[in-house]
């Protein structure tokens, strides 16, 4: 995974400390940070491609506006990533085209 | 305030957004007496401008600045208030008698009221120029929300490009936070500051306002971060790879590149009007701001007797205005609900049309000087317009050339709008391009008819409705 | 959009009314024949049952109780791959056409057995020409893997297909305005004025004269059939149609209640409600088709639904085409039908000549409005 594209956190008030698997890759994020964050926290971009072309996309707006932090979320694809919280052991994927409804994605294991 | 299930679902009065139109409405509802509910989709009261206010993350507050801490006072207040509040609650769609469809938690309720107030904020004006939908460019706004609600910074190389207050803001915000920033390239067309003049007076009645402007653009020049201004053709580009990697731009003829892994771009706010469409409102457009607003009287009701609209998502006028309109509309909605008389209305309605004014006067200042120059509003034929269905402005040209009758019809012919973002980022634009090309006044050629659901649900919420 | 600034009268061989699929497929088969043609339209907000239809080039079970309405289906499901390559080559637009064949999925054995009784019939009544077949469920899931079990069985037409009809009309537009046709989106024709030889029509733009004159208005044909002797009993019946997020493809065939299209995009449909001029959504009826779909494809459960809409079909009371010249008015013709996406390759062919050829032939007379009357 790319890590020279990682968000970096501040001083906190308070951590809360939370892990999350982003493409099977465990990473320690905020309790209160969303899934959309995490991804960016964790360096994963581009983290979708369009149904339409297959280009690469990553968050854009983070209000829940533009529908490219589309994720997969706990095998529930096209999950807005920023509008998701986090939550302990939560398995974050890249969202790849347009979603198979038969199955939810291979779990890439740790 | 109470965070229940809406087992009680019938209420006076329905706010959505609680941002600060939203929280002061509510608090001043609580007041009243009201039998209120404040449904919001994020999990945080303060929308953007106050997000995350409740927990602040961030150990240093001196990088977000005192203003934001000011959002606590309405967070208190609507905390105080007998409300019930509900968060992470999406409105997907509001029925002819008012009822709200909401989404919660992955099940659909209804929510019924007897007056609505849609306060549903702004959202960043989009800004299609070659290559923004390159992995690494961000929105300004996107990066104050990380800031806000996870105290995360971005990588670097940073470069910052665009215009309007927030792009100099979020350029202060990170320079304290530590984070090194390359370059700000300002777009603002040169001639907006001649054309700006004209409306100094009204500046000059909000001095505060005013000051913390020059404040802004003062710091940044002390902090050695060049301010480049007189940016045209930007350009993002990725040398290998699927990220954004070089910046390109054009300044008096020469052209100049920077290297950047993040770039954050910026061309001001403009009213969320998803709703306020879907709901069928009147709406006009505004010259000044380049984008339309929902029709509102004095008190913030619309073109359909019960509805309400109060803050940004009536028009740009920023976070103090919005509370104090949040309040007068909750006055008017007393008043009409028999829960007030006309002269206490008046009477607690007078402070607050004092304290807006100096709002509105400054506002036709700022909103000329930081028009987005013309290639961000009706952008290159090669340019992606419609980031969900990747449709440039030469396709929606050629679509125009064509005979196309208007947005709804280059919708069918080409796909924009059509796709999970329904039109948010692509809808200004289109409408815009399509005036441009057609020499027709843009209210002339209209918007999206947004259809149901307002926000994306899955089939299987829907379904339960029915059961 | 565009704001009326008058003109001088001009003039055209036809005068089209109505820029919608029925109009549009008709005048490009008007101008095949030689003729100049001026379709005036409304502008980009009206009831446009174009741009809300489901998009099935459909057989089975049309024209159940008249013969000739089954036929011209089939003519025009026979006419279609030629009219859509003929589109692909002159505008470069692919409208997507298959005609791989459709399935009407039932949820119930009556609901089955009810289908199976029709399609016999009118096999009977086709001298046994009609291609179906009725498929349990175990046979409905050779061919969709992803049947819901609560699906009692389907019946099968290989004739049946689908096309983009977003696509179609943009096609259409794009062919027309390329032969030099004429798309006037000034608003609804205020009056048609018959002339000794000809019509004058007065639209918002400034007047009109014309040799023939095409109503093909949809619902507005009711208010301008009059006009030149003629009757459009027309009422509006509303459809609506929910659009899922794009998936990976996963439906091969279209059904009656559920089609994927080319972009990978679900849609559901569909409902008949008699409300009058409201094109818009209802909560409930919404969430009914959601049931309805969920129960056929169970997967569908977690796909998001990004729009939905409601369209007016353009019923007479019996559900079949009024074709009819006037007789009181030569040269003035009503056509409207509520299947302009199926019959478009018969509009831009047969109808077409039968319009451009002058003459009342006998052949469309059971679609003649007296039949109401009778």
């Amino acid at each position: 995974m790319p890590n020279a594209s990682r968000f970096e956190r501040l001083l906190t008030r308070s951590l809360d400390p939370t892990t999350v698997y982003v493409e099977g890759q465990a990473i320690k994020v905020d309790r209160h940070d969303t899934a959309a964050a995490a991804v960016l926290a964790a360096g994963l971009v581009p983290s979708r491609s369009t149904p339409a072309s297959g280009s690469q996309r990553a968050p854009y707006c983070l209000m829940g506006a533009c529908f490219e932090c589309l994720l997969v979320i706990d095998g529930v694809a096209n999950q807005q990533g920023c509008m998701v919280r986090i939550q302990e052991g939560m398995q974050i994927h890249r969202q790849v085209g347009a979603r198979d409804i038969h199955e939810p994605p291979q779990e890439v294991t740790p | 305030m109470s965070d229940h299930d809406t087992t009680q679902n019938r209420y006076d009065l329905a706010i959505i957004g609680s941002g600060p139109a939203g929280m002061a409405a509510a608090a001043e509802a609580g007041r009243l007496g009201l039998h209120t509910a404040l449904l919001d989709e994020q999990e945080e009261a303060g929308g953007q401008i106050y997000r995350a206010i409740g927990r602040a993350p961030l150990a240093d507050e001196g990088v977000l600045g005192a203003d934001y801490y000011q959002g606590r006072v309405l967070l208190e207040a609507m905390q105080a208030a007998a409300i019930d509040y509900l968060p992470g609650t999406t409105v997907w769609g509001v029925d002819e008698d008012l009822t709200l469809n909401v989404s919660r938690r992955g099940r659909s309720q209804q929510v019924h009221a007897r007056r609505l107030l849609v306060a549903t904020g702004a959202q960043e004006r989009p800004v299609p120029f070659p290559g923004w939908t390159l992995p690494g460019v961000m929105t300004c706004g996107a990066a104050q929300v990380l800031l806000k609600s996870s105290a995360m910074v971005p990588p670097t190389p940073l470069v910052l490009a665009g215009s309007g207050p927030l792009l100099l803001l979020v350029a202060s915000q990170l320079t304290h936070a530590g984070v090194p920033i390359d370059a700000v390239l300002d777009t603002t067309p040169r001639d907006n500051y001649r054309r700006a003049v004209r409306h100094s007076i009204g500046a000059l009645r909000n001095p505060k306002l005013l000051f913390k402007g020059v404040g802004l653009l003062r710091a940044l020049k002390r902090s050695g971060i060049p301010h480049i201004t007189g940016v045209e053709e930007l350009r993002a580009e990725s040398e290998q790879g699927d990220q954004v990697s070089k910046v390109h731009y054009r300044r008096k003829g020469i052209e100049h590149q920077l290297d950047c892994r993040t770039l954050l771009v910026h061309q001001g706010v403009v009213p969320n009007v998803q709703l306020t469409r879907a709901l069928e409102l009147e709406h006009d457009w505004n010259a000044h701001q380049q984008c339309w607003a929902p029709r509102v009287d004095a008190w913030g009701e619309t073109s359909r007797a019960g509805i309400f609209v109060a803050g940004d998502s009536s028009g740009i006028a920023g976070a103090q205005a919005a509370e104090e309109a949040g309040r007068l509309s909750v006055l008017q909605i007393a008043r009409q609900l028999e829960r007030l008389e006309e002269a206490e209305r008046d009477k607690r309605s007078a402070p607050i049309f004092r304290r807006l004014s100096p709002q509105h006067v400054i506002r036709p200042f700022l909103d000329v000087l930081y028009q987005p120059a013309r290639s961000f509003q009706v952008p290159e034929d090669d340019t992606i317009v419609c980031r969900c269905e990747e449709v440039t402005a030469g396709e929606l040209r050629q679509i125009a050339d064509a005979g196309c009758r208007g947005p709804n019809q280059a919708k069918a012919f080409c796909r924009a709008g059509m796709g999970p973002c329904q039109g948010r980022l692509c809808g200004l634009t289109v409408s815009q391009i399509l005036a441009d090309r057609s020499g027709l006044p843009i209210d002339a050629v209209g918007y999206y008819h947004i259809r149901p659901p307002i926000k994306p649900l899955t089939l299987g919420e829907l379904a339960d409705i029915a059961e | 959009m565009t704001q009326p600034t008058m003109q001088g009268t001009r003039t055209a061989d036809v005068c089209l009314i109505g820029g919608g699929l029925v109009g549009l497929a008709v005048a490009l088969g008007l101008q095949r024949n030689g003729l100049r043609v001026a379709v005036l339209d409304e502008g980009d907000v009206a009831l446009r049952a174009s741009r809300g239809n489901f998009g099935l080039v459909w057989v089975q079970g049309k024209g159940d109780t008249l013969p000739k309405y089954a036929d011209i289906t089939r003519l025009s499901a026979r006419l279609w791959p030629a009219f859509a390559t003929q589109l692909q080559d002159t505008t470069g637009i692919d409208v997507q056409l298959q005609q791989r064949g459709g399935l009407y999925l039932c949820l119930t054995e009556q609901e089955l057995e009810a289908r199976d009784g029709m399609l016999a019939k009118m096999r009977d009544a086709a001298d046994g020409d009609y291609p179906y077949e009725t498929l349990d469920l175990q046979q409905v899931r050779e061919k969709i893997p992803e049947i819901g079990d609560t699906v009692a069985g389907a019946t099968w037409c290989p004739e049946d297909g689908h096309v983009n009809p977003l696509l179609l009309l943009r096609a259409l537009t794009e062919r027309f305005k390329a032969l030099g046709g004429t798309i006037e989106n000034a608003g609804r024709v205020q009056q048609i004025a018959p002339l000794s030889s000809g019509f004058k029509l007065h639209a918002p733009n400034g007047d009109w004269t014309c040799k023939r004159v095409v109503l093909a208005a949809g619902l507005g044909n009711r208010e301008l059939a009059p006009q030149v002797g003629l009757a459009a009993p027309l009422s509006p019946n509303r459809g609506q149609v929910l659009v899922g997020e794009r998936v990976r493809p996963f439906l091969e065939y279209p059904t009656g209640h559920v089609r994927q299209t080319g972009e990978g995009t679900v849609q559901v449909g569909d409902s008949k409600e008699d409300v009058g001029f409201d094109s818009g959504t209802t909560t409930e009826v919404m969430a009914k088709i959601a049931q309805r779909a969920i129960r056929l494809f169970p997967l569908l459960r977690d796909v998001k639904l990004v729009r939905a809409w409601g369209a007016l079909r353009v019923m007479t009371p019996d559900g079949y085409p009024i074709y009819q010249a006037s007789s009181q008015c030569p040269g003035a013709y009503l056509v409207t039908c509520h299947s302009g996406v199926t019959l478009a390759a018969f509009h831009e062919g047969p109808l077409a000549d039968w319009i451009a050829g002058d003459r009342d032939d006998a052949s469309m007379e059971v679609f003649h409005a007296e039949r109401f009357t009778l």
